[in-house]
């Protein structure tokens, strides 16, 4: 109910056309989005981190994962076209695994997954980005970054340390979530937390900043959560070891590497 | 310097922990949230709305913003940090594998076979070593099989205690070229289980009675180089003595015998003339290839021999005719989905009128595929292929009356795969059907992955059609099903 109020709070503020109560309009709105997405995706020209993942079931069993993950953005562009390769180490099963992602801002992604018992490199189709990431409670679109001009954005309220946005999907079809809220940290734009709400308004699945540090002068997010109801369970991101602005070269990104690791890159 | 930082992080993750700021979301770790305790509580009970405590490491930290105390280092794990040292130094790789059993028994009675088509224990053990350019790879399995006996490890068919899977040195010379000598597993071409310009050997009994399927991929022993520009992708791989398929012979699975014309099995083990002189008998494939726009196109060549010993010799031995292909292929984006296209020409060497039935006739193949997510974590996918004989008159004339089959083969595929608990647990269902010759495969599996390290699988291979020489009816009497226990360590 509460958040139903702000909702028309601010749809009759942005109407008004001024921003009184809440001191901004619906432009800078997007702009906080738009910085937030570059904090948590886009620090740096490129960069590298090594991440262990802790998933815990809805019955306390617990997973892990290990991968290194390396990203360049096209450009040098905030929001723009990016490049990610992902290479497993954890569990045993998918180690040598290879994930790419060629992130694209106007049209899908193209991903590819090679698998180095079969020397295969194998095309993926550019599915649901709310699927989860390698059985984990992240989806691939919490690793990579949703668009920020996919959801209409609201400011709700502004406190000491956050701009708290609520965001409508422009195409509710494409999504599981009716509408989610984020705690933007005001002076780094790092989302602290992010809350998805179902088409009855409850809350069902939260993200969580649970550490920050400043790597290479950027504040980074080094551990991160991510809690679903619906499938009960948590998973917690462990970002060990990063490093921004690493002269990765853009070939990286390419069949090559696929079937030859750049190690090199993920030591 | 940093160790300092990392004090500041462990005391701001003890204050964040206390939980003072319920109503707020907490500060994450570094920023700092957690020292300025008091203004963060009065401000959550001014909003009331449940707002996250800012989390360790965002906030004030006494003393000023945000600062880069916390060293680019410092990690959870802490890390030693290699780049430090001078000159390139050896990293060896842990070793990896995995601990497995697997049996699989006979849908159908089969006089010519036993009870099991599979029945075998098996440890994979797998490591690599890294010196600067350079890394050395070995991949191995030891083998218990209850199936076909014989212990002798025979390096080439896989058979015996032991299978070496990989035994190669990968080197990085240039900046625009990789160079991967040794024993390898080789893959190109875009088809599902189809495979028309990848001419590198496949292992047939593996794929048909249940084993993982990696082991679809024979190893092939060659040099790939491997050469990188903006232009065209080139790898050229040479091959120094032919590495066949590793074909149904009848020591596993029986098969139609086209001289005896009738399906045989272990009372008639095929042994063909392999030809096995080094440098002599050699392969050569290469291909080029290279994206166009969200499109990954690729040319193809092949000279060396077919697979299988598909021909038959005045002396009555089956042989590997000789074959040149070329071919091309495309993959990419398309209506939400990936579409295929491969085309190969495939020149028999030996028979290039195509006139002699005792030799495979010549064969344009191509094939077109679709796949896409039909539901969240469901995946569908189809495909054509064909295979069209190039001297069909010819093949007529000369074969016996009634032993040309029609001048092309259909076949389609259909692939369903669905995933499900957290992505633990993977079912699966390939169908082969040929429209014209009426014969199929029907593969299913599933596997569940108990936790990081076991994996349970089970499945089954049904093999029909009204023919007893069709490329999958022939296997009829080989239906079965299988179960596999994994510990991957």
């Amino acid at each position: 109910m509460r958040k139903l109020m702000f909702t028309l709070l601010a749809g009759a503020v942005a109407l008004c056309g001024a921003a009184p109560v809440l001191g901004a309009d619906s432009d800078t709105v997007q702009e906080i989005v738009n910085k937030a997405s570059a904090a948590a995706y886009y620090r740096g020209k490129d960069g590298k981190a090594k991440v262990s993942m802790s998933i815990v079931d809805g019955r306390g069993r617990e997973r892990s994962r290990e991968f290194t993950i390396i990203r360049s953005d096209i450009g040098d562009e905030d929001n723009g076209d990016q490049r990610f390769y992902v290479f497993f180490n954890r569990p045993a099963d998918v180690n040598r695994t290879a994930f790419m992602v060629w992130k694209n801002v106007d049209r899908d992604d193209d991903r590819w997954l090679y698998l180095p018992a079969l020397d295969l490199v194998k095309r993926i189709a550019a599915s649901d980005e709310r699927t989860s990431f390698v059985g984990s409670h992240f989806f691939y679109e919490d690793v990579s970054g949703r668009g920020p001009t996919e959801d209409t954005h609201v400011l709700v309220e502004e406190t000491e340390n956050y701009f708290i946005v609520e965001s409508t999907p422009k195409d509710p079809d494409a999504v599981e979530f009716s509408s989610y809220k984020n705690w933007i940290h005001k002076e780094t734009f790092i989302p602290v937390k992010t809350e998805y709400y179902d088409a009855s308004e409850d809350a069902y699945r939260t993200y969580s900043a649970v550490r920050v540090e400043v790597v290479g002068g950027y504040p980074t997010v080094m551990e991160a959560r991510i809690e679903d109801q619906r499938i009960g369970g948590a998973t917690t991101l462990y970002y060990n070891d990063v490093e921004y602005d690493i002269a990765l070269p853009e070939d990286i990104f390419s069949e090559r590497y696929l079937r030859n690791p750049p190690r090199r890159y993920l030591r | 310097m940093w160790r300092r930082g990392r004090i500041f992080v462990a005391a701001a993750l003890i204050l964040g922990a206390n939980g003072a700021f319920a109503q707020e979301p907490p500060l994450p770790v570094g920023l700092g949230g957690a020292i300025s305790s008091d203004a963060e509580a009065s401000e959550a009970e001014a909003t009331g709305d449940e707002e996250p405590a800012l989390p360790a490491g965002l906030g004030r930290p006494q003393g000023g913003g945000l600062s880069d105390k916390t060293s680019k280092r410092s990690s959870r794990r802490g890390s030693d940090d290699r780049r430090s040292g001078h000159g390139p130094v050896v990293e060896l790789a842990p070793l990896t594998g995995f601990l497995e059993g697997r049996v699989g028994p006979r849908l159908r009675g089969d006089a010519h076979q036993g009870a099991f088509s599979l029945a075998e224990a098996r440890l994979r053990l797998e490591t690599e070593a890294a010196f600067g350019a350079v890394a050395l790879r070995v991949v191995g399995d030891g083998v218990f099989d209850s199936v076909v006996k014989d212990r002798t490890p025979d390096l080439e068919t896989g058979e015996g205690a032991f299978d070496l899977r990989e035994l190669n040195i990968v080197w990085r010379p240039t900046d625009f070229a990789d160079l991967k000598v040794g024993r390898q597993v080789l893959t190109w071409g875009v088809g599902d289980l189809i495979f028309i310009n990848d001419l590198f050997p496949k292992d047939f009994q593996s794929f048909f009675i249940g084993r993982d399927a990696e082991y679809l991929k024979a190893p092939s022993d060659a040099a790939r180089l491997s050469l990188f520009n903006d232009v065209v992708n080139v790898d050229l791989v040479y091959t120094p003595r032919f590495d066949p398929d590793r074909f149904i012979n009848g020591s596993r699975l029986s098969y139609f015998n086209p001289v005896a014309g009738v399906i045989v099995g272990r009372n008639a083990v095929l042994e063909p003339e392999t030809p096995d002189d080094w440098f002599n008998d050699d392969e050569f494939a290469a291909r080029a290839y290279r994206q166009v726009g969200a499109f990954e196109a690729a040319l193809y060549g092949y000279i060396g021999y077919f697979k299988g010993p598909t021909g038959l010799n005045a002396s009555g031995a089956f042989f590997f005719p000789r074959l040149r292909v070329y071919g091309a292929s495309a993959r990419g984006p398309f209506a939400g989905g990936i579409v295929t296209a491969e085309f190969g020409r495939y020149i028999s060497a030996d028979d290039p009128d195509g006139s002699n039935p005792a030799i495979p006739n010549g064969s344009i193949r191509y094939l077109a595929g679709f796949e896409r997510e039909i539901a969240q974590n469901f995946t569908a996918s189809i495909q054509y292929y064909g295979e069209t004989r190039t001297d069909h008159a010819a093949f007529v004339a000369a074969a016996p009356p009634g032993g040309a089959a029609q001048r092309t083969r259909h076949l389609t595929t259909l692939r369903l795969t669905r995933q499900a608990f957290n992505q633990n647990l993977t079912l699966s269902l390939l169908n082969f059907w040929s429209p014209n010759e009426y014969d199929g495969h029907v593969r299913l599996r599933a596997s569940y992955k108990v936790d990081d390290a076991w994996l349970v699988e089970g499945g089954g291979n049904f093999f029909y059609g009204p023919r007893n020489d069709a490329l999958f009816s022939q296997l009829k009497d080989n239906t079965n099903l299988f179960v596999a226990v994994r510990r991957s360590f």
